[in-house]
């Protein structure tokens, strides 16, 4: 184990798979020389050259298009977009061509494709560049969505992504890459998609969060310690695959569930997860589900209409207040 | 032809009264002193999110607004406060909406990337690299419908040209004829890649050629050759003959951001650009050529120093956005 930061887990998980892997190679703004917008691929191009590493023009459609068409070409991309709002551009090859392509034609070919983004707000960076956008990818058959919320994680999790063999969307999270957590160090350490996992056992609520809000959930839950309530944390991983099986297990013992996300309320990934819990464990739940999520406004500038726009620990508190 | 340029460039000063002249020389000085002091302010945390500024662009946003009407439009970037304050916003306005407060521009919703005033024609600057471009062929297409004798001046990087949008926005401008200037700041470099690193073609106005519209390279660094090539385009774009390309050469002064010390550039390549400030070039050509007092430039130095200190104290000063308003305007109500 080595105490790294969620951006050093990425770079190493990175590195480990174009060591292993020739066909690996990476692409995207600033990537190269620039070391990455936020430093992710800081270093590779001085080791494994631009042949490997290569920047980009800013073009996001044919950025993504031509990670597709070099997946299907036998190769297997690694695609950074700078964040996640710039994937807005790209969603027709992502949603088109990425995700369709293998069911599409038949199952003849794949797109071993990983895209990696970027997201959140938090920063007072306003209404363009603070989206979280996961949703818009769960919605759609045919892409892996994974949210990494610890160092460990990001590793585990971005190479698994690289050696299995469909599209994926790894959304990292920008007020993450400086958090520092133990992070194995074999070569073949994976995370698996599909498995969430149980990050505090509490008996009381089962609190369900992914990305940075597991961070905001623990917080919430010791919060809530003081106060006698005995929360279990829940964090998903990934969003497809999604592991129901994991919440309903927790939420069958607690009898309660808040889900916690940073994309807006409406129609948010939370919401999917809810109707599943919903449809298969009705009869287990004691109150209502509730959601805690950002507001349904594009994100202000403004740091105290920010903060009242997103998620908080405190919100989580009263949320689970609300059902207690 | 780059010749032809200066010397109409030339033929344009002297046409300039000296009243305009002096303007020019205003507003340029403001934007350099404003942009100084946003940098401090961001240094002092009392400006936050991202902040690119506009030094050493100056020569380009007032060249080129310098050659519209009032009622003419603006369509920017994230890099915008220079195009906002050329167009005639108050330095306190832009001020307050980088402090986040509800007297500024956009009423502290908007923040450095997202200045915008109807009453000033000034409409936005859009932080999606190449999402002007479509906005402003739009408007054009507004004016064209209307039949008003308006046109729309559309800042971007040179950094938007391997989007699609430029493309498709000088396609659609070209084919029906829409009333688009279309400016490019070529700074060389978008964040840290070089131009000759992003596009194929680094003669950027030679991207107007496959539109069938006018494409120019101008020196951005001089705001009368910009003045003159703008006034061009849009005496032509009045007349119902389209939009034209505007390639402006011009340096950001500082890095990308407020985040990016420019480790990708080299001190002396900075120092030779430093060397054509556009600002200090036009003091110099007003004081040798059209004879001006330096007394006269001096006191313009002060006075907009003094609207800068005015607009940060207004900006300090001014109230937050009421937290109860956070969901007002998602819609009309
Ligand atoms: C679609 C999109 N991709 C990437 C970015 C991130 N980004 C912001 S500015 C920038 C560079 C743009 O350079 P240029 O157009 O030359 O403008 P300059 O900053 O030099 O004025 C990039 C890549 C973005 N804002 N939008
Ligand atoms: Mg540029």
């Amino acid at each position: 184990m080595a105490l790294i930061t969620y951006r050093e887990a990425l770079n190493q998980a990175l590195r480990e798979e174009l060591d292993r892997d020739e066909r690996v190679f990476i692409m995207g703004e600033e990537v190269g020389y620039f070391g990455g917008a936020f430093k992710v691929t800081d270093g590779l191009i001085a080791t494994y050259g631009e042949k490997r590493v290569r920047d980009t023009p800013i073009s996001e459609l044919t950025i993504v298009g031509a990670g597709v068409g070099a997946a299907m070409g036998g190769l297997r991309p690694v695609v950074e977009l700078m964040t996640i709002n710039f994937a807005l551009l790209a969603i027709d090859q992502i949603v088109n061509t990425a995700a369709k392509a293998r069911y599409m034609f038949g199952g003849q070919t794949k797109v071993p494709l990983v895209i990696r983004a970027p997201q959140g707000g938090g920063h007072q960076l306003g209404a363009q560049h603070s989206q979280s956008l996961e949703a818009y990818f769960v919605h759609c058959p045919g892409i892996r969505v994974a949210l990494p919320a610890t160092a460990a994680d990001a590793k585990g999790m971005l190479k698994y992504a690289i050696r299995q063999e469909d599209p994926v969307m790894f959304l990292e999270h920008e007020s993450l890459y400086g958090m520092k957590g133990e992070v194995p160090e074999d070569e073949d350490y994976l995370v698996p998609f599909g498995q969430a996992k149980v990050v505090r056992e509490g008996k009381d609520v089962t609190i369900i969060a992914y990305s940075k809000t597991v961070h905001d959930a623990l917080i919430a839950a010791d919060l809530l310690e003081n106060q006698g309530t005995d929360a279990e944390v829940i964090d998903l991983r990934t969003l497809n695959p999604l592991d129901i099986a994991t919440v309903l297990e927790s939420v069958r013992k607690t009898a309660r569930a808040v889900v916690v996300y940073e994309g807006w309320l409406t129609g948010g990934a939370g919401a999917e997860v809810a109707a599943q819990i919903y449809q298969a464990a009705f009869d287990d739940l004691d109150a209502p589900i509730q959601r805690v999520a950002s507001a349904d406004v594009p994100m202000p500038y403004n740091r105290h209409l920010e903060a009242a726009a997103l998620p908080s620990p405190d919100k989580i508190v009263r949320a689970v207040e609300r059902i207690s | 032809m780059a010749l032809e340029r200066e010397r109409i460039a030339e033929r344009a000063m002297y046409r300039l009264a000296e009243g305009e002249l002096l303007e020019i020389y205003r507003l340029m000085t403001l934007i350099r002193r404003f942009e100084d002091k946003v940098a401090e302010m961001y240094t002092r945390g009392k400006i936050t999110g991202f902040c690119h500024l506009y030094a050493g662009e100056e020569a380009i946003a007032v060249g080129a607004i310098h050659g519209l009407y009032d009622k003419d439009y603006v369509v920017s970037t994230y890099r915008e406060h220079g195009h906002c304050l050329a167009k005639g916003a108050s330095a306190r306005a832009v001020m307050a909406e980088l402090f986040g407060k509800s007297t500024g521009i956009s009423k502290g919703r908007g923040g450095s990337m997202h200045l915008f005033d109807p009453v000033l024609r000034f409409m936005g600057g859009y932080a999606i690299v190449g999402g002007g471009l479509p906005i402003a062929t739009g408007l054009g297409l507004a004016i064209a419908y209307r039949g008003d004798p308006e046109v729309v001046c559309c800042f971007f990087g040179d950094g938007a040209l391997p989007q699609g949008a430029f493309h498709e926005s000088l396609n659609m401008a070209s084919l029906w004829k829409l009333p688009v200037i279309f400016v490019c700041e070529n700074n060389f470099y978008g964040m840290g890649t070089l131009v000759q690193n992003a596009i194929c073609q680094e003669e950027l106005y030679r991207f107007a050629d496959p539109y069938k519209i006018p494409g120019v390279r101008v020196d951005g660094m001089d705001v009368i050759e910009v003045y003159a090539a703008v006034s061009e385009a849009a005496a032509r774009a009045r007349e119902g003959k389209g939009p034209s390309l505007i390639e402006a050469i011009t340096y950001r002064f500082r890095g990308h951001s407020m985040s990016d010390p420019a480790e990708y550039r080299s001190k002396r390549e900075e120092r030779i650009w430093q060397e054509r400030d556009p600002i200090k070039r036009f003091r110099h050509l007003l004081l040798h050529e059209r004879k001006i007092a330096a007394p006269v430039l001096d006191r313009i130095d002060q006075e907009e120093s003094a609207v800068v200190d005015d607009a940060v104290k207004f900006a300090d000063e001014s109230p937050e956005p009421p937290l109860s308003e956070l969901t007002k305007n998602v819609y009309v109500e």
